[in-house]
């Protein structure tokens, strides 16, 4: 299955679609192929929406995001997410915003099949007064007030991810983030991968592995995490994260490079874009 | 938020030249213990905890959000994730897994945040400038620090001293510090001592043992009360007796300098990073 019919097929209009990464392994390439697709009112979750929600959510696909920190790591302000925030453009975005526990937590809770998780959280925080979705109960054990939110249950999650096997099974490895428990919390998940093997030997076993059947598509898109980064396979981009502040700080300038590199480039652009930053331990 | 704009250059008795924003890195530094678990934030405290590891706390054990436990990176990661951590970390885990056990299991000592605006109670804003409906900024939000501030044992704040900065009164209050009254820690029910200390370019400022109000307790050399008090939000209070932080040797300054020419090296990019995450 090509990525085209794999968006095709599993993100539709509308939909609450979770592509996760934590700054590792964020999918890039999947994310380009749901805008030139032209998908529209998704609801985007992601604890750290980084460069890739920033493009999505300033080329108009997202009506709603569900985030805990919005930054350009290390460098400062995602641009497209402010000016959607700060001036509805180029469309207004609804914001659910929580705490990294708090994300984690109901990801954790999606995947078990609770219908919410409960934690030691957001004591003093004005974030409550913010998101009525952030409700305190009472420990029925000890009479402590904890913090609680509805556990994450997207209709579909997109990872990449360092290898799948011939079956499907696949393997993420190095700094793992939420990514299993976004999957399992998930009706449908898409995974791109960086190489297809026979085989995930026994050795790679104690790493995170998705079997075949929790995962509906997996496709191999080489240097599919640029600007992010495989862990054993080519380093983090940061030269480009620190480019994108005046990238996309103008509107003019960003829609430009959107068209250029995302809507006229193809899922194959990303294995040149990631080549030189190749790791010295390459695996392959 | 880069601020350069306040790197003064200061030269002094002992020969040694040294910016405020050096003066600032080495003195929170200092504050770390060989045997502390520290929960460290990108930026300004990433390069205060690598320093510490790299001087004289080389035993300190550096966990950051990604997931990376006992992380001794050669270069200040640019985000939270830089395999970099992965790299050289003892083990990494998931992120639920780092703020479940790790973090809210009461395993971490020492919290080190920073914000866009603090009050004199150490409260911290990091999500809008202006209205939260209606911001004027919009700021990356709170990441994990809501609960790093209250699951860690003891919070350092590092900060740059700006007016704009340090604030009469928070936009949005992100992540809790003592509140706005004397022992509001403990009628929530936190059990962990919140902010200690504050580290700024200009001073150290610690919490009035009676009003839980910071108070500057160290001026560093060179610096003015007025000075403080011109880059303070608040009617800035001086403790009875206002030491002179020590300045840095040139082990320290070696040490930092050298971490911030290899991280510029390997990032393509001058200086080191200073916004939180």
């Amino acid at each position: 299955m090509s990525l085209a019919e794999a968006i095709s097929t599993h993100v539709h209009d509308g939909d609450v679609v979770a592509m996760e990464g934590f700054t590792h392994l964020i999918p890039f390439a999947a994310g380009h192929e749901i805008i030139r697709q032209g998908r529209k009112n998704l609801t985007l979750v992601r604890m750290t929406p980084d460069l890739l929600y920033d493009q999505m959510i300033g080329m108009g696909v997202a009506s709603k995001l569900i985030f805990s920190w919005g930054g350009n790591p290390g460098v400062g302000s995602l641009h497209r997410f402010r000016d959607a925030v700060e001036h509805a453009w180029p469309n207004p975005i609804e914001i659910e915003e929580h705490s990294h526990a708090a994300m984690a937590n109901a990801y954790d809770a999606g995947a078990a099949g609770l219908p919410c998780a409960i934690f030691r959280g957001y004591l003093g925080s004005d974030l409550p007064k913010v998101n009525n979705k952030i409700k305190f109960i009472r420990c029925p054990f000890t009479g402590e007030d904890l913090a609680s939110v509805a556990a994450l249950r997207p209709n579909v999650a997109v990872i990449h991810a360092q290898k799948a096997d011939m079956e499907g099974n696949v393997l993420v490895e190095g700094i793992i983030g939420v990514q299993k428990e976004a999957v399992l919390a998930s009706t449908r998940a898409i995974v791109t991968v960086e190489e297809i093997v026979d085989a995930l030997t026994p050795s790679q076993s104690t790493n995170v592995i998705l079997p075949s059947w929790t995962v509906t598509a997996v496709v191999k898109i080489p240097g599919g995490a640029h600007p992010s980064y495989a862990y054993g396979y080519y380093e983090r981009d940061n030269a480009f994260y620190i480019a994108w502040e005046n990238i996309s700080r103008d509107r003019n300038l960003f829609r430009e490079w959107m068209q250029k590199n995302v809507m006229e480039a193809t899922p194959e652009s990303f294995a040149t874009r990631a080549y030189h930053l190749a790791s010295d331990t390459n695996s392959n | 938020m880069v601020n350069s704009a306040k790197l003064k250059v200061m030269t002094t008795h002992s020969a040694l030249t040294y910016t405020s924003s050096e003066m600032m890195t080495i003195a929170a530094a200092r504050l770390l213990k060989d045997e502390d678990v520290c929960f460290v934030g990108i930026g300004l405290p990433s390069a205060a905890c690598n320093l510490a590891r790299l001087t004289h706390a080389r035993g300190i054990t550096l966990i950051y959000e990604s997931g990376t436990i006992g992380t001794k990176p050669i270069v200040l990661p640019l985000s939270i994730g830089d395999g970099e951590l992965c790299a050289t970390a003892l083990t990494t885990v998931s992120v639920p897994e780092v703020f479940r056990y790790w973090l809210q299991g009461g395993r971490i000592s020492i919290g080190f945040l920073s914000g866009a605006q603090v009050d004199r109670f150490g409260n911290i804003n990091t999500t809008t400038i202006g209205p939260y409906g209606t911001p004027k900024v919009r700021l990356p939000g709170s990441g994990g620090a809501p609960e790093i501030a209250v699951s860690c044992g003891q919070i350092f704040i590092i900060m740059r001293h700006t007016k704009r900065a340090f604030v009469e009164k928070l936009d949005f209050l992100t992540s809790f510090g003592h509140g706005r009254k004397p022992y509001e820690r403990k009628e929530l029910g936190i059990k962990t001592q919140g902010p200690t200390v504050m580290i700024t370019d200009l001073c150290v400022m610690q919490p009035d043992p009676d009003t839980q109000e910071f108070h500057v307790t160290s001026l560093h050399a060179g610096v003015t009360r007025d000075q403080v008090r011109e880059d303070t939000g608040w009617d800035v209070k001086f403790a009875d007796e206002v030491a002179e932080t020590p300045q840095p040797t040139e082990f320290e300054l070696n040490a930092l300098r050298d971490l911030n020419l290899r991280t510029a090296n390997a990032h393509g990019a001058n200086g080191t990073p200073d916004s939180n995450g």
